[in-house]
């Protein structure tokens, strides 16, 4: 009856026995903007899928009995994983950014290093709820505008389109490209750096 | 691979669990790993033999949760219960919870190094 992990988990790699801080990035945006093809670009392992499930009654439901008649709302999100160094796991998530799926983000978020906004200039209004609802939480964000090879917009156009404040980055990717995907994901980090640097307490 | 929990009829949750909808907490992040501290044994329940297999090596919530086809607010019951009998240990982020806290620089500059020599 003692099959192999490996039937479960596939051909996978495992992390190393060392591994022991498991750190986040959400990659958000709307349909067909490219999120999985980013978390697939820079991923170590195939992007897997799963589901989060919530009850519209939210908290201290204890017993089935109790959701009787209650709406349960499931999504799936996908997700890949970076291994950094003997100790770090990075784990990207891709996720929906529909208004109806807030109750993921806020699951999401917690503990987020922070965000990408996946946009494709020519559905801009896809992305103005999710950038809505991470500058509500607080979570630092950059704007990724992802390469359609549509009409040529410049920067400050999707600025404004987006009423990004100035100190948000926007940047240029190709999700598709693995070295592309990874600078966004620098550029975010590089971001955090420099926000944690100016919170600092001046001298 | 299927989509995970979707064709589950909600009574098959309902076992998996003993009835249960809610863990006793959020402990287990999404990214919290999870460790292996002995092996199945016969007649365990099957999710949590397959979860102690999972976890030879460490293995974060989401995953387990997409190598089980189970929902994560599943896999959080389960994984209580066998913290709870000291069959698992948890490594959690090290990172605050708060969605507006930043990490800590060093933090931030490990990811940096690592992103780089991708």
């Amino acid at each position: 009856m003692d099959s192999a992990a490996s039937d479960l988990t596939g051909t996978r790699p495992p992390l190393r026995s060392t591994v022991d801080n498991g750190l986040k990035i959400v990659v958000v945006g709307g349909f067909g903007v490219g999120k999985t093809t980013m978390v697939r670009s820079v991923s170590d392992i195939r992007p897997l899928s799963t589901e989060e499930t919530m009850t519209q009654a939210g908290e201290g439901i204890d017993d089935l009995t109790d959701v009787q008649g209650k709406k349960t709302t499931t999504i799936a999100f996908d997700f890949g994983r970076i291994s950094l160094d003997a100790r770090t796991v990075l784990y990207l998530f891709g996720a929906p950014g529909q208004e109806r799926f807030w109750f993921l983000w806020d699951r999401l978020f917690s503990g987020t290093l922070g965000a990408v906004v996946l946009v494709d200039t020519r559905r801009l209004a896809d992305s103005w709820y999710a950038i809505d609802r991470l500058e509500h939480h607080g979570t630092p964000f950059i704007v990724a505008r992802n390469d359609f090879g549509g009409p040529p917009h410049s920067a400050q156009q999707v600025r404004e389109a987006l009423d990004l404040s100035d100190d948000v980055p926007l940047v240029e990717c190709d999700a598709r490209s693995r070295t592309s995907s990874r600078d966004v994901l620098i550029a975010l980090v590089d971001h955090l750096y420099t926000l944690v640097s100016g919170r600092e307490p001046a001298q | 691979m299927s989509r995970p929990g979707r064709d589950d009829a909600p009574d098959r949750l309902y076992t998996v669990t003993g009835g249960r909808s809610r863990s006793a907490s959020d402990a287990f992040d999404l990214v919290t790993l999870v460790v292996a501290e002995s092996e199945p044994f016969r007649g365990m329940q099957s999710e949590h033999a397959a979860i102690l297999r999972i976890c030879r090596s460490p293995t974060a919530v989401v995953e387990i949760a997409s190598y089980l086809g189970l929902p994560v607010s599943i896999v959080r019951i389960l994984l209580g219960d066998l913290h709870a009998e000291g069959r698992i240990t948890a490594r959690h982020p090290r990172t605050p919870a708060a969605a507006d806290a930043l990490p800590d620089p060093e933090i931030l500059k490990q990811v940096l190094v690592g992103l780089r020599s991708l």
